[in-house]
């Protein structure tokens, strides 16, 4: 039997976006304030596997072809290196650098290697997450 | 140059970083192989200068992301830690060489190099660092890659005995939040130098002795001590051999370094009490070790349990705590986790000649295999300390030790284990290569040459070990300085105090 599932259908292309846009604002505000990579890849997460309801594992992974192995992998390798790019510098592991930026448009910012570091996490957590989800999905 | 701050931190940061870049080829099991094996090598090369760096600088420290010690967390590689770090990696590499050829495409490309990487990075990790919690993270990060390891494959065993597994160290995970809580709540501090003096300035009260047993009990459940190595013959039994010569040369020995860096650094106040106990349990530990090694006739179960007795031979000199009986148990401790190793790869090839662990259904092996006879032969002579081999050197001090305070019975104990030892590896020897050949099923498949690279690499290296205990000795009793005079370690971490 097929199930109708248009208003979820229908209400998900609309939030979908909300969510993912929400959790990108949770990533940076996670730089002074509660929130971070962590957060921020699961909302993301969550997003996905709203997706997934609404549809269906395959049309999914037809609108993101990406093998969340490689991602939570990518991820890492964010982490890591960030952790050893410290030993270019002579200092010690995982120190990290800081300091404002003028950039255009955006003015005075404030960059901070932390951030390349919790998109690490950000993307470990999103490619742990969904690689789970998925595996017990398949599992039939 | 300007000197590398960071260098401590290498023999962690390649297996972690080799390990996510294997995740990348993970369907090219060629590069797979490649890429470990020679970024394994290269991390035996640089373990081996931060030992010499060690030997000749005193003890490293690093404050990891520039919070300084006992704020941050710090990494500390006194020689004891280096040398377990340089043993982890020659096990790391020897069991990645053997992998190749045994443990099968399909396990390879489902990211055992990975699993092994991680595995490596979260025991060399153990071994580095300075932070009581730390610790525990890095306990978790070994635990996490020895779950995949060990279920890797998913044979029916491998299944039951991962549950049990995680079951046993998820409880004993917990157990060791408790105790690192409890020790927090009494100190304030988390880093291992700091936690030390702050003891120092309290002295010994009862609460500080409930947190020495309780610490016992979590890191003797890890190392298998009597009455909690329970679960440890039944899981050791269950993945194939490189796996089991990491967990058995590895995983149990990082729980007996927990032990010894706990038991010589933080609860040394009352050893009336808590290392009476730890004597007493480490006794039995050897007793009932020696009588399932002597029992099995599986020979996957005759090494397991001959785990079982080193790990209470290690843990009885630490007991003692006297500086012979220290240096004996570093001594014993790296020669016990290189020979172990090589045997559980040495009865991985019997195993794959043979198609059963059950030694009554082997027989003149030493006809057709010569090599794997003589080699094993060699480690059995290592692995009871018959002198001049390594095993030897180890015991007499442990023993010297105990006889030097007075435990006449528990070195009386260490000295008969030996023998009892000899006779269980010697029963392996003589029921399974003496005796008429037979012919095995699948047998000519083997590439059993190319097997015993690995574990003949490992019995050189523990002959030498032995032969050259002159050279080796001060670097081992520089080790056992740092344990026996807490100091030292407590003024290299902490500096100005």
């Amino acid at each position: 039997m097929k199930t109708n599932d248009l208003i979820l259908q229908t209400t998900t292309k609309v939030v979908l976006f909300i969510i993912i846009l929400f959790s990108f604002h949770i990533f940076f505000a996670g730089h002074y304030t509660p929130g971070g990579g962590f957060v921020g890849g699961l909302l993301t997460s969550g997003a996905i596997i709203l997706l997934m309801l609404a549809f269906d594992m395959k049309t999914v992974s037809q609108i993101l072809p990406v093998n969340y192995i490689y991602m939570a992998a990518t991820g890492l390798l964010f982490a890591g290196g960030t952790a050893a790019g410290a030993l270019f510098f002579n200092v010690p592991l995982l120190t990290h650098a800081f300091g404002h930026v003028d950039l255009p448009i955006l003015g005075d910012t404030a960059l901070h290697t932390a951030t390349i570091f919790d998109l690490g996490v950000f993307l470990v957590v999103v490619g742990v997450t969904m690689t789970i989800i998925q595996t017990i999905g398949e599992d039939e | 140059m300007k000197e590398m701050i960071n260098f401590l931190i290498l023999p962690l940061l390649i297996p972690f970083l080799t390990g996510i870049l294997l995740i990348f080829f993970a369907k090219n099991v060629v590069i797979q192989r490649w890429i470990a094996a020679i970024s394994a090598l290269f991390n035996v090369v640089i373990a081996f200068l931060l030992v010499q760096k060690v030997r000749n600088d005193g003890i490293q420290t690093l404050d990891v992301s520039s919070w300084q010690a006992p704020f941050g967390i710090t990494l500390v590689s006194d020689m004891l830690s280096a040398l377990l770090v340089l043993t982890t990696t020659i096990i790391a590499f020897t069991s990645i060489i053997y992998s190749f050829r045994s443990i099968g495409v399909e396990r390879e490309k489902y990211f055992y190099y990975p699993a092994l990487n991680f595995l490596i990075v979260g025991v060399i990790g153990a071994f580095t660092t300075g932070d009581i919690f730390n610790l525990f993270v890095f306990f978790e990060v070994l635990l996490m890659a020895s779950y995949v390891l060990l279920v890797l494959g998913g044979t029916k065993i491998q299944l039951r005995e991962t549950i049990k597994y995680i079951l046993v160290n998820v409880i004993s995970s917990a157990l060791f939040v408790i105790a690192v809580a409890y020790l927090y709540s009494v100190v304030g501090t988390l880093n291992m130098a700091h936690i030390s003096v702050r003891l120092d300035d309290l002295g010994q009260s009862g609460i500080i002795t409930v947190i020495a047993v309780l610490f016992l009990i979590v890191f003797g459940l890890k190392g298998g001590i009597f009455p909690l190595y329970f679960w440890l013959p039944g899981s050791y039994y269950a993945p194939p051999a490189p796996v089991m010569a990491l967990f058995g040369a590895l995983l149990t020995k990082v729980g007996v370094y927990a032990i010894m860096r706990t038991y010589t650094l933080f609860f040394i106040h009352d050893t009336g009490y808590t290392h009476q106990l730890l004597m007493i349990l480490t006794i039995i530990t050897i007793v009932v070790g020696v009588i399932g090694a002597i029992a099995f006739s599986d020979i996957k179960k005759i090494i397991i349990y001959n785990i079982i007795v080193a790990i209470g031979v290690i843990l009885f000199g630490v007991s003692v705590m006297t500086p012979d009986s220290l240096a004996g148990s570093v001594f014993y401790l790296i020669h016990d986790m290189v020979i172990k190793a090589a045997l559980f790869l040495l009865i991985g090839i019997m195993i794959a000649i043979t198609g059963t662990s059950d030694l009554r259904k082997i027989s003149g092996l030493i006809r057709r295999y010569p090599g794997l006879g003589w080699t094993f032969f060699i480690a059995a002579l290592v692995l009871a300390g018959i002198p001049p081999f390594s095993g030897f050197v180890g015991k007499v001090l442990i023993v010297k030790g105990g006889f030097e305070s007075e435990q006449f019975l528990g070195a009386g104990i260490v000295l008969a284990s030996s023998l009892l030892v000899l006779f269980s590896i010697m029963k392996i020897f003589i029921n399974g290569f003496w005796g008429t050949p037979q012919d095995y099923k699948g047998e000519t498949n083997v590439p059993v040459r190319k097997l015993l690279i690995a574990p003949v690499i490992l019995v050189t290296i523990s002959v030498l070990y032995g032969a050259g205990s002159e050279i080796i000795f001060p670097y081992i009793s520089q080790a056992a300085e740092t344990l026996a005079n807490p100091s030292v370690y407590i003024e290299a971490v902490l500096k100005e105090w």
